[in-house]
C-alpha cells in the first residue's frame, strides 16, 4: 500500500517536471525540473530498496551533475535564444511522433511481459555492495578510476586555451602605458574628504572644482554621478548646513 | 513493474528532448534523463529478481554518466568559446 502510494508520487515528481524539458522556455527553468526528476527518482531508489543509490543519486546528479549545468549555463549566458526555424522541414513532428512511437512500443512490449515477482527482501546496504563491489566487480572499479581520470584530464585539455603571446610582465605594462601617454600616477579617490565618501560624488581640487576621472566612468555613462555642489557650497560657506549633517 | 514503464515514459521524454531542442545544453539534458530512466529500470529489476547485480550496475551507469557529462560540457564550453552559440542548427560545415 505504502509503496503504491509512493510510485504515484514518484510517478508525478517525475513525469510532469521532465515535461519542462520539452515545453519550458528558459534553460534554468529546465534546469531546477531537471533537479526535481533526480529527487524524484532518488526517493523511487529508496522505495526499491537502495537506499545507497539513492544517496549516490542526490550527491551525484542534483547535487554535482546538475550544478555544473548550472554553472555551464551562466558561463555561456542564460539569455541564449533558441531559434526556432527548422533545418530539416517537419522536425518538429516527426521527433513527437517518433518517440510518442518509442513510449507506445516500450510500453506495450514491457505490459505483455509477465514475471513472477522474487522479492527476497534484498537491501542495497552499502556493506552488501560493497563486498560484491570489491571481490566480483573489482576489475570494473579500477577500469571506471581510470575512466574518471580521462574524463577530468580531457575537461582541462578541451577547456584550455593556450597562450599565444608570452605573458607580459608589469614593468612591461607600465612602459606601455608611460609611452602611450597616459597619466602615470593614480586618479584621485572619489569622495569628499570627511563629508561624503560615496563613490558617486567627484573629489573636489583644491578651488572646489569637480576632478572628473574621480568617478567611475559606469555611473557618469548611467548618469548616477552627483555633481558635488551641495558640498562645495558647504565648503564656500561654512556656516550653512549641508551633507549629511542634515 | 510499474517502475519499468514509469522508465519507459521517462526515456521517450528525454528521447523527444535530444530530437526536438535545439539548446545544445537542453539537448544533453535529455540525454542525462535517458540514462536515469535506464538506471530506474535497473533498479527496478534488481528489486523483482532479488539481486544485487542491477544495482550494482546501475551504480557503474552513474559514473559512466558523471564522466560523460564532465566531457560533454567541456566540449559545449569549447563549442561556444569557438562560435559564440550553442545551438545545435549552427554548426552546418560539413554540408557538402
Amino acid at each position: 500500500m505504502v509503496n503504491e502510494v509512493l510510485f504515484w508520487i514518484v510517478a508525478f515528481l517525475t513525469v510532469i517536471p521532465s515535461l519542462a524539458l520539452l515545453f519550458a522556455k528558459r534553460p534554468v527553468h529546465i534546469a531546477m525540473s531537471i533537479v526535481t526528476v533526480m529527487v524524484g527518482l532518488a526517493a523511487a531508489y529508496v522505495g526499491l530498496g537502495a537506499p545507497f543509490l539513492g544517496v549516490v543519486q542526490i550527491v551525484v546528479y542534483t547535487g554535482a551533475v546538475m550544478m555544473m549545468f548550472l554553472f555551464v549555463l551562466m558561463l555561456v549566458g542564460v539569455d541564449q535564444r533558441e531559434d526556432l526555424k527548422e533545418t530539416i522541414k517537419g522536425q518538429k513532428w516527426i521527433g513527437f511522433a517518433g518517440s510518442i512511437g518509442l513510449a507506445i512500443l516500450l510500453i506495450a512490449v514491457i505490459g505483455k511481459v509477465t514475471m513472477e515477482p522474487r522479492i527476497t527482501g534484498v537491501e542495497g546496504n552499502p556493506e552488501e555492495i560493497a563486498l560484491q563491489l570489491f571481490s566480483e566487480y573489482v576489475l570494473v572499479m579500477e577500469v571506471l578510476g581510470f575512466l574518471l581520470i580521462t574524463a577530468a584530464v580531457g575537461a582541462l585539455v578541451l577547456t584550455h586555451v593556450p597562450r599565444l603571446t608570452p605573458r607580459r610582465t608589469q614593468v612591461e605594462l607600465a612602459e606601455a602605458r608611460v609611452l602611450a601617454g597616459a597619466n602615470p600616477v593614480n586618479k584621485p579617490m572619489p569622495g569628499v574628504y570627511a563629508r561624503h565618501n560615496a563613490l558617486d560624488v567627484p573629489a573636489l581640487d583644491p578651488e572646489g572644482n569637480v576632478i572628473e576621472d574621480s568617478v567611475s566612468r559606469v555611473l557618469e555613462i548611467r548618469h548616477q554621478t552627483q555633481d558635488g555642489a551641495e558640498f562645495r557650497a558647504h565648503l564656500e560657506n561654512p556656516e550653512q548646513k549641508g551633507g549629511d549633517d542634515k | 513493474m510499474n517502475y519499468v514503464i514509469l522508465a519507459a515514459i521517462l526515456f521517450s521524454i528525454g528521447s523527444a528532448a535530444v530530437l526536438l531542442r535545439r539548446n545544445a545544453i537542453v539537448a544533453f539534458m535529455g540525454v542525462e534523463l535517458m540514462l536515469n530512466a535506464a538506471n530506474l529500470a535497473l533498479v527496478a529489476f534488481s528489486r523483482m529478481f532479488g539481486e544485487l547485480d542491477g544495482q550494482i550496475m546501475a551504480f557503474f551507469v552513474m559514473v559512466v554518466a558523471a564522466a560523460e557529462v564532465v566531457v560533454g560540457l567541456a566540449i559545449i564550453i569549447a563549442l561556444f568559446r569557438a562560435r559564440q552559440t550553442i545551438s545545435l542548427d549552427e554548426p552546418a560545415e560539413l554540408k557538402g
